[in-house]
Order: structure tokens, then C-alpha cells, then sequence
């Protein structure tokens, strides 16, 4: 019987020197593989980035709530940006 | 007949051959989209055929230019039937199970890597720049895909017998990424790109400590299939064109 | 839309700790995966955001049938990358769900095995390449409606899923305006492409909105807890709204001829669409939901052994690891 690959938390420094941020999670069979899939899910292989991959049942939590992590600008090819179409003004905002 | 190609000529060839491989193995790649045995991996592939697609544009449209008939990438790659297609024979193979998909990878991007680092010292900088652009992308495709197999063939009994059958399946089709003809002699006395059995030290360097560690065996028979850098296909090209270029050849007036 | 027709749970909690945790929601306080919540709340969300979820990885295949008959390189590029922006989209529905309690796994068996569902407009085919068009046209458009209240839904990881997905689908019901653009204007025979896509996609994006629920009770509990955010009507009038000019600037005819602007209302009069038909699609008697789940079944059977080989392998390393330490 199969098992799960176990989910990791995914944090990730852009190219301006931030902190790492946690940008989501996902699965993966180990800690170097979950590195590589969050390169390709969670930055789409854009350079100069460092990723940190934790197991979530390593982060302990505090119980009240705090405000979530914002999400990092997804850079991606030119076609992903909704300017690269041109859309005629008459037709409005989409 | 020994008589010096044109040199335009076999440049033309010999960006075909790569435009037309990156072509089909991108095709066959994002054959995979929404069928891949976990969402990460469909989207790792989704990326990998990208790069292939992107890279077929920029192959073939420098091809175009080369040539210099007004044909630009996409009639390249959408209005040549199979004999004028010169992609290597490995990359046509269909898809099969995931583990000839990953198999079939590997053993291009070993191929790959080091062949766009020789073509970064192209004397030809067009060339140079192209392949700067893509190596950058394939370095990460040979990381990926040779992991891969390192864990599938030493993963469950079942994952390596399906990787020892993969590779025993695919062998025959690697001799000839190395094999050289006039084109490529032509273009390797011009400077323009590598002879290609200048990549085989790196290639096989690379196949036998990736698969030594995936403790799979490289199988000791010799033969190998040639032809696709020539235009003298498998059956299964000639199915992939009719998918892909159908639109365009139904509606030959369309611009879409 | 993406989740149609959820069910609310009831739940039997405390009537004090209800009361404290309606005032949270009610003053704009996200929920956290850790804090204490009603069973009921929990046990709708994992069903909405699992139906979301499976949306979008059930959605990838009406697109992804057209992946290698696009027409020309840029456009197989663009729809490769909006497909895998929906298995991307899938992955971060999933992961918000999970920290409800529930797993991956079992999430894709209840789609497997039919006891989840996805939304009614995948069921439907692709024909031709106008679809590709108007799938992104009406289909994301629609589900923009949808998605962009929903960014501030009160459970804080499904409204940041969102607000990553927002970011990604604008693209995406652009590049299928794009390609309507094209086809419109194009030869005959591409126009009549567009014409004929809209006719079919017209009422299925209609139906995403699922059927009228102003008196559900349902929908009152969701919209309490504000994980539903707007009635499916004013969705839906929202969309037509929206859409009926789209179609003009585009030359083409919304299949409807009850469509006519009402200045009262300020907005369009329309046909409803044929709930008959609705119900038997999310019955299972849509033209493609067969194939539908039979691709998904397929990609997660025959994926077994890749799964299982990488985490034996990881296992492996591990204990390799122990023992040289």
C-alpha cells in the first residue's frame, strides 16, 4: 500500500535580499526533492532565489493568530503577465 | 562525393537538427500535461517542455534566417513534413511508461548539457548567445532528470526493473547524437559547432556514473539506430506531425 | 463555479464559543488552521476547497486535449503554461485544505471514487481551437467572479491560495480573449469557430454559478462564516454583465435572444440555463465525465510505482544516513 509523500513548508528569499518568507507548501519524498519541486512550483525557476524547505510536522506553532505571509510577485515567462495581451480599451477591464 | 558543403547550407541542417529535437521532445513532454503521477511532477515537466518550446524558437528561427526564404520558426516547425525533419531519433520515441519518459530525458540531457556548453564557443555568436540562453535551462533538466533516475533505479524492486527495461529500450537510439556525418564535419571545421563525437567523453563520463549509482546495468550491445539527423524517421514522427501541425494545415490561411 | 453547490455542516458546539468565533468572522479576523473553529466550519471548507481543488486539476484536461494542436509555438506555450498554472492552482487548493486535517491522498480517492465532486462546465469537450478561446474567456472569466471575493474569505489559508491564484488566472481569461480576438477576425471559417464555441460554452458558464440559492440555508450558514461571499445570482448577473459587451466588441451572438439591457436593474435581462441538463452532468451523464475521471484515475494508478519507487529510495538515504552517523 502506497504512502503519502510527506508535505513541507516552503520559504523562499527573492532577488532583493529579503528575508525568506514562507510562500506555501507541498509534497515531496524528501528534503532535496522538495527543494527542487519548490523551484518549480513556487518560483517557476527564476534566478537568484534561495529556498528553505521544512517538514511542516517540525514547525511548531504559536496558537493565536498572526498574520500570514504575503505572497512573493510570481516572475515568470512574459506570457504569464496579463499585460503581455493586448486587450482594446473598449473592451474594459479584464 | 567530398566536394565542401555549402557552408550556409549545412548550418541551416545543423540548426534543425537541434531546433527540430527540442521541437519533438517538447511535444512528446508536454504530452504529459495533466496525466503525470503527482501534481509536482506535472508541473516540473510543464516547465521542461517549455524551455524545449522556447528553445525550438529560437533554433528554428535562427534556421529561418540562415535560410533566408521568409520562413520563420513557426512554418518551420508546422509546414516541413517528416523527411525535412532532422531531430534526433531518441527524441521521437513515444512516451511509454514514466519511467522511459524520465529515461529518455536523461539520456538526451547528458547529451545536451555538454553540447550547448561546446556551442557557447561557437564561432558563430548568434549561436553562442542561444545556447548560453538554453544551457543555463538544461543544466537544471540534466539535475532533475539524472536524480531521477539515481532514485527510481535504486527506488522499489518495480521502479527498477521499469528503469532497467527503459534503458535496455532506449540505448539503441543514443549512438547517434555521437555519430558525425559531412554536415556536422563541415560545421566542425568552420568552428561553428562541436564535432559531436567530441561530447562522447562527457556523455558517457556522465551515463556511467549516474547509472552505476541508479545501480542499474548500461547494456553492452553495440548496435545503434541512425538516420534521424537526416530525415529518415520512425513511424512515430509522422503521427506526432499529424497532431501537431493539423490546424495549420487544414486552415492554411488562418493566422491564429 | 469551481465549487458548486456545497453543502453546509451543521454543528453542535458550544453556543458560547459559536457566538465568540461568528464575532471573529464578523470582524473581519481571519481563521487560522490551529484556532479553535465549529466542526461544521471545518467540515464545509474541506469540502469546498477539496471541490475547488479538484476543479482545477480536473480542468486541466479540456485545455491540456489541445496542448499538441496548437497552432503555432508561442500559443502551445501559452496554453502549456495556463494548464500548468491550474495544476499549480490545484497544489495550493490542496495544500490550504490540508491544513484543515485532511490529506492529499484522501482527498484524490474521494475524487477517484466519485464521492467529491468538480465543477459541471469540465465535463464538457473541447472541439475545436475557438474553444481554447472561450474556455478562458468565459470559463476563467466566470470563475474570477468567483475567486476574487473570495481572496478575502475568512480562513486565512484558502483566502492567500487565493490571492496567488487571482495573481496567475488574470492571464489567463486574457489570453483566451486574445485568442477569441484573433478568430473573430479572422478567416470565415475561424469566426464561425468563435461563433460556434460561444453557442456551446455560453450556458455551461451560466451553470457554474450552480442553480439560484437565495433561500438556501446552506448558502446563508456559508455566507455567515464568509467562506461564500456573493448569492450565485449576483454572480451570475455580475458575469453576464460583464461578458454581453465582450461578446458585441467581438462581433459575435450570445446565443440567447432574451438577452436585452434593462435599464431599471442596471443590468442584463437573460435565459436561465437548463437546470435539467446541470444535474444530469453532476450526476455523471455529461458528454465527457467518464473520460474526465478516467484520465485522473489513470495519471494516479499508473503514477503508483513512481511515487512509491522515490519514497523507498528516500528511506533508503535516510537509513544509509543513520548508519554512517
Amino acid at each position: 500500500m502506497s504512502s503519502e509523500w510527506p508535505l513541507w513548508e516552503i520559504f523562499i528569499r527573492g532577488q532583493h535580499g529579503l528575508n525568506h518568507r514562507h510562500v506555501g507548501s507541498l509534497h515531496a519524498p524528501d528534503a532535496e526533492m522538495a527543494v527542487k519541486h519548490a523551484r518549480d512550483v513556487y518560483t517557476r525557476r527564476n534566478e537568484g532565489v534561495s529556498i528553505w524547505v521544512v517538514p511542516s510536522n517540525a514547525i511548531t506553532a504559536s496558537s493565536p493568530s498572526e498574520k500570514g505571509p504575503l505572497f512573493e510577485p510570481s516572475n515568470a515567462k512574459v506570457y504569464r503577465h496579463p499585460t503581455f495581451f493586448d486587450i482594446p480599451d473598449e473592451v474594459g477591464k479584464m | 562525393m567530398s566536394v565542401a558543403l555549402d557552408l550556409d547550407v549545412a548550418l541551416f541542417e545543423g540548426l534543425c537538427r537541434l531546433g527540430d529535437s527540442t521541437l519533438v521532445l517538447g511535444h512528446r513532454v508536454s504530452e504529459w500535461c495533466g496525466h503525470a503521477p503527482v501534481l509536482e511532477e506535472d508541473i516540473a515537466l510543464a516547465n521542461v517542455a517549455l524551455d524545449l518550446i522556447g528553445q525550438t524558437q529560437m533554433w528554428l528561427g535562427l534556421a529561418g534566417e540562415v535560410e533566408g526564404k521568409g520562413r520563420d520558426a513557426d512554418a518551420l516547425a508546422f509546414r516541413r513534413d517528416v523527411w525535412d525533419f532532422r531531430n534526433l531519433l531518441l527524441v521521437e520515441r513515444p512516451n511509454g511508461d514514466f519511467g522511459q519518459t524520465l529515461m529518455r530525458q536523461f539520456l538526451f540531457d547528458a547529451w545536451h548539457q555538454p553540447m550547448l556548453k561546446a556551442l557557447e564557443g561557437s564561432g558563430d555568436p548568434r549561436i553562442a548567445a542561444i545556447a548560453a540562453k538554453a544551457g543555463r535551462e538544461v543544466a537544471y533538466h540534466l539535475e532533475r532528470s539524472a536524480d531521477l533516475v539515481i532514485r527510481l533505479g535504486d527506488g522499489t524492486a518495480e521502479s527498477h526493473t521499469r528503469m532497467q527495461s527503459a534503458l535496455d529500450r532506449l540505448w539503441p537510439y543514443t549512438g547517434e547524437m555521437m555519430m558525425a556525418d559531412d554536415t556536422d564535419r563541415a560545421l566542425a571545421e568552420a568552428g561553428i559547432m562541436p564535432a559531436p563525437d567530441s561530447i562522447r567523453p562527457q556523455w558517457e563520463a556522465l551515463v556511467t556514473e549516474v547509472l552505476s549509482e541508479a545501480t542499474l546495468k548500461t547494456p553492452d550491445q553495440g548496435f545503434m539506430h541512425k538516420g534521424g539527423k537526416q530525415g529518415t524517421h520512425s513511424e512515430h514522427l509522422g503521427h506526432m506531425l499529424a497532431t501537431m501541425q493539423w490546424l495549420q494545415r487544414a486552415y492554411p490561411d488562418a493566422t491564429w | 463555479m469551481y465549487a458548486q453547490m456545497v453543502k453546509s455542516e451543521a454543528s453542535n458546539d458550544d453556543p458560547a464559543l459559536l457566538a465568540a468565533f461568528q464575532a471573529r468572522i464578523d470582524a473581519g479576523e481571519k481563521i487560522e488552521p490551529k484556532e479553535w473553529m465549529p466542526e461544521g466550519y471545518r467540515k464545509t471548507l474541506i469540502r469546498q476547497i477539496g471541490q475547488h481543488a479538484h476543479s482545477e486539476i480536473v480542468g486541466q484536461l479540456p485545455e491540456g486535449n489541445w496542448i499538441t494542436r496548437a497552432p503555432t509555438l508561442e500559443r502551445k506555450a501559452i496554453l502549456l503554461a495556463k494548464v500548468q498554472d491550474e495544476a499549480g492552482h490545484g497544489l495550493y487548493l490542496y495544500c490550504a485544505a490540508e491544513t484543515l486535517g485532511v490529506s492529499r491522498d484522501e482527498l484524490t480517492e474521494a475524487l477517484l471514487s466519485g464521492k467529491m465532486k468538480y465543477s459541471s462546465i469540465f465535463n464538457y469537450p473541447t472541439l475545436t481551437w475557438a474553444d481554447m478561446g472561450a474556455v478562458g474567456w468565459l470559463v476563467d472569466g466566470a470563475a474570477i467572479m468567483n475567486q476574487v471575493p473570495l481572496q478575502r474569505t475568512s480562513f486565512g489559508p484558502y483566502a492567500r491560495a487565493m490571492v496567488r491564484i487571482c495573481k496567475e488566472e488574470s492571464f489567463h481569461q486574457r489570453q483566451g480573449y486574445d485568442i477569441m480576438m484573433k478568430m473573430a477576425r479572422g478567416t470565415p471559417e475561424q469566426k464561425a469557430m468563435a461563433q460556434d464555441a460561444l453557442n456551446r460554452f455560453w450556458y455551461p458558464s451560466l451553470m457554474m454559478f450552480g442553480p439560484s440559492d437565495k433561500d438556501s440555508v446552506h448558502s446563508a450558514q456559508s455566507m455567515a462564516w464568509k467562506i461564500k461571499m456573493n448569492t450565485n445570482d449576483e454572480l451570475r448577473q455580475k458575469f453576464v454583465d460583464q461578458t454581453v459587451p465582450q461578446a458585441e466588441y467581438l462581433g459575435l451572438t450570445i446565443p440567447d435572444p432574451a438577452v436585452k439591457w434593462n435599464e431599471e436593474k442596471g443590468g442584463y435581462d437573460f435565459s436561465e440555463p437548463d437546470w435539467t441538463e446541470f444535474f444530469e452532468v453532476i450526476k455523471g451523464n455529461g458528454p465527457c465525465n467518464a473520460e474526465r475521471i478516467e484520465a485522473r484515475q489513470k495519471a494516479w494508478e499508473d503514477g503508483a510505482w513512481f511515487r512509491d519507487g522515490l519514497m523507498a529510495h528516500a528511506a533508503k538515504q535516510r537509513t544509509a544516513q543513520v548508519a554512517a552517523e
